[in-house]
């Protein structure tokens, strides 16, 4: 019988803030070679495939851009929530949403054309996002009600939603039936950053800026302050004057617009036209970025490439190996794992400390051998 | 008559799934642990136990197979919030988002794959009686399982002393600690016992509800059990009343369609959702309620110093 004991730091130790992510990822590479052996097939080959080909040429690490983009757009917002330690979980359903309402001017307007489209249609999915965002953010302040489940559920609602759109109402009239929109005209479709080397839109862009800017608010501003305080101390921040109602009101209009802007770009970029599944799981996905980047935005983006690359690596081994592409979402889900359980060591020392069941004398007696301490 | 009985019966068994795990979360929620995890535990449960029965071709084993892969799954969120002190919320949802892509990968295999019901319960004559038989006495095992698990854990809670014990390491880890209670033991059990209900839950979904294998066939079942355990303000009686309303939710939509009610499909389906939501609205609403019911250190890590 084993049992594990915490030991408190004095302070936290600024060593494992850096190193937990990298730990993280080595024992993720850990599990994740088991795994592999035990689907029969030799890890090494497995991990060339899942790894290191997808991103060879200049072409799929557009592919990765693609893949990376949503991802960070949404983990940014979902950060500073989970800094105020507000728990929106329902980014997948604010990006349907963001979806939905950008793509009302190449659906129900196609004959609107120009420059002015692409920024409107931009505009719209933020204003979607973050209307949707405002419903769980309104039932939080005016009735308390938990925010987790609300905004989980609302998920569900805004898939059907879609689903109905496009197979209703929405549905291309000379689609032959497909459950999908017309495809968006030329002056309605996300530019590609580089047309020659590779499909990456502005998307990637806008992520990075997104980062950039979140990361200026949360360091340098009294906002980001204030975000920080209501999170770790909610008493110590209505001393200092500020709302927590506002602030969930101000995460969860952030995030949503956010989530929203990943939701437009990804169909207007990548898709071109709505369908009844938009996403595979980003706004999920998009949570163990955010954890993964240690709800730095900076460390956001790193997180949300290394994610992007799971989904790449999926599909790959798919192909390849005949292996289900769910293999995706059980590395993310391992990796988000190993990044919560190595995020102790900052707090704490971990020891492991065997006990006899029988002769809890002796046991007193063998508490100092120390099987392994983490330094 | 015999279509209201069959409806009753649909009611019920719908709403067997959302009990069992509601009640199991609700034993955790009560030990001050709160477990998000509940939709992958239930969807591992229900993997697990369609795969066990599918393989031995015994129903049985299926449902004793979820459970164990439901504990199991359970006990690595225990061994990270109880033992490393994690975020409960941000473990629970990694255990959510894991079981749901572990589920797909090992299910690959069963997809369309003709699965094995548990049998109703048949007793000679008793059965057969009009209304009475049916309703009480011809149900699926999992229906009997559900309301004693119910009445056995309101004894538990209220009536017996290590009951209370647990009660009151959810109200205040602190001072159960001071007492000299093992306080990350009973917890460690609790969250254990949450995950076997949420895999029998799921063994449920996939060995009577529907005896097959869908990806993410839980849809969101886990996520609702964890809504009616704050609706029920954490007592195991007012769980049932929940998932039984539940129950008739999720049924009454499915029958609308059927009938072909001029409401879109998916407007009917998102009923289910909907109605969490309101429901959760309706009793948040009510803070002082709310507040004198929720266990005082729900969410809260722990480490004890010695």
């Amino acid at each position: 019988m084993m049992r594990i004991e915490l030991v408190k730091r004095p302070q936290r130790s600024a060593l494992f803030s850096v190193l937990s992510p990298f730990i993280a990822f080595a024992l993720t590479m850990i599990a994740g070679a088991i795994m592999f052996a035990l689907l029969g097939v030799n890890p090494l080959d497995a991990f060339n495939i899942y790894f290191i080909q997808p991103i060879s040429e200049v072409w799929q690490l557009h592919e990765l851009a693609i893949k990376a983009a949503p991802l960070i757009l949404i983990a940014v917002g979902l950060s500073v929530c989970y800094k105020a330690n507000i728990w929106n979980i329902g980014a997948e359903g604010q990006f349907i949403f963001g979806a939905i309402f950008g793509s009302i001017i190449p659906v129900l307007f196609p004959q609107f054309e120009g420059p002015l489209v692409i920024p409107l249609m931009l505009l719209l999915g933020m204003v979607g996002g973050a209307f949707y965002a405002s419903i769980p953010a309104f039932l939080k302040t005016r009735f308390s009600t938990n925010e987790i489940l609300t905004s989980l559920m609302l998920v569900y609602v805004a898939q059907l939603f879609l689903d109905w759109l496009v197979r209703g109402p929405w549905r291309d009239p000379q689609g032959h039936g497909f459950p999908q929109t017309i495809q968006f005209g030329d002056s309605a479709v996300l530019p590609e950053l580089m047309p020659d080397a590779g499909r990456a839109n502005w998307g990637f862009v806008f992520a990075l800026v997104a980062a950039v800017a979140i990361w200026l608010m949360m360091s340098r501003m009294l906002k980001g302050f204030e975000v920080r305080v209501l999170g770790s101390s909610p008493r110590a921040g209505r001393f200092a004057g500020f709302g927590l109602n506002r602030m969930v009101f101000f995460t969860f209009l952030l995030s949503g617009a956010l989530a929203g802007l990943a939701g437009i770009s990804e169909v207007s970029g990548a898709i071109g036209q709505l369908q009844p599944v938009i996403s595979p799981g980003y706004g999920f996905t998009a949570i163990i970025v955010a954890f993964l980047g240690r709800l730095n935005p900076l460390g956001i983006v790193a997180a949300g490439l290394v994610l992007a690359l799971t989904y790449l690596g999926g599909e790959a081994v798919q192909s390849a190996l005949g292996i289900s592409d769910k293999v995706a979402r059980v590395f993310q889900g391992m990796l988000l794992f190993f990044v919560l359980g190595c995020d102790t060591l900052i707090h704490y020392r971990i020891r492991l400390i065997g006990v006899t069941l029988m002769k809890p004398n002796a046991a007193k007696l063998d508490a100092a051998p120390k099987l392994e301490e983490a330094r | 008559m015999d279509i209201t009985v069959n409806i009753l019966l649909t009611i019920a068994t719908a709403a067997t799934p959302l009990l069992i795990a509601a009640i199991g979360e609700l034993v955790v929620e009560r030990s001050g642990v709160l477990n998000l995890g509940v939709e992958g535990m239930m969807i591992m449960g229900a993997v697990g136990g369609f795969g066990a029965g599918y393989l031995t071709g015994s129903p049985w084993i299926g449902l004793l197979a979820a459970i164990i892969v439901g504990a199991l799954f359970s006990l690595l969120f225990a061994v990270m919030t109880l033992s490393l002190a994690t975020n409960q919320v941000a473990t629970g949802l990694s255990l959510t988002l894991l079981g749901l892509g572990l589920s797909g990968m090992i299910g690959t295999s069963f997809v369309g794959q003709p699965g094995v019901r548990l049998p109703n319960l048949d007793i000679p004559v008793i059965s057969s009686i009009p209304v009475v038989g049916k309703l009480i006495f011809g149900q699926d095992p999992v229906f009997y399982i559900s309301i004693a698990l119910t009445a056995a854990v309101m004894w538990f809670l209220f009536r017996t002393r290590t009951g209370l014990t647990l009660r009151s390491i959810g109200d205040s880890h602190t001072s159960a600690h001071a007492l000299g209670i093992k306080v990350i033991r009973y917890r460690y059990l609790a969250v254990i016992f949450g995950g076997a209900c949420a895999g029998l839950a799921g063994g449920h979904l996939s060995l009577v509800y529907t005896p097959q294998w869908v990806e993410n066939m839980s849809a969101g079942r886990g996520w609702i059990a964890l809504a009616l355990v704050v609706f029920a303000s954490w007592r195991p009686w007012r769980v049932l009343a929940g998932a039984y309303i539940f129950g008739a939710v999720w049924i009454g939509q499915l029958h609308a369609q059927a009938f072909g009610i001029p409401v879109p499909s998916q407007f009917l389906s998102s009923l289910p959702y909907l109605a969490t939501i309101v429901v959760l609205v309706l009793i948040s609403r009510n803070k002082r309620l709310t507040m004198m019911n929720t266990p005082a250190s729900l969410g809260q890590p722990f480490v004890p110093d010695r």
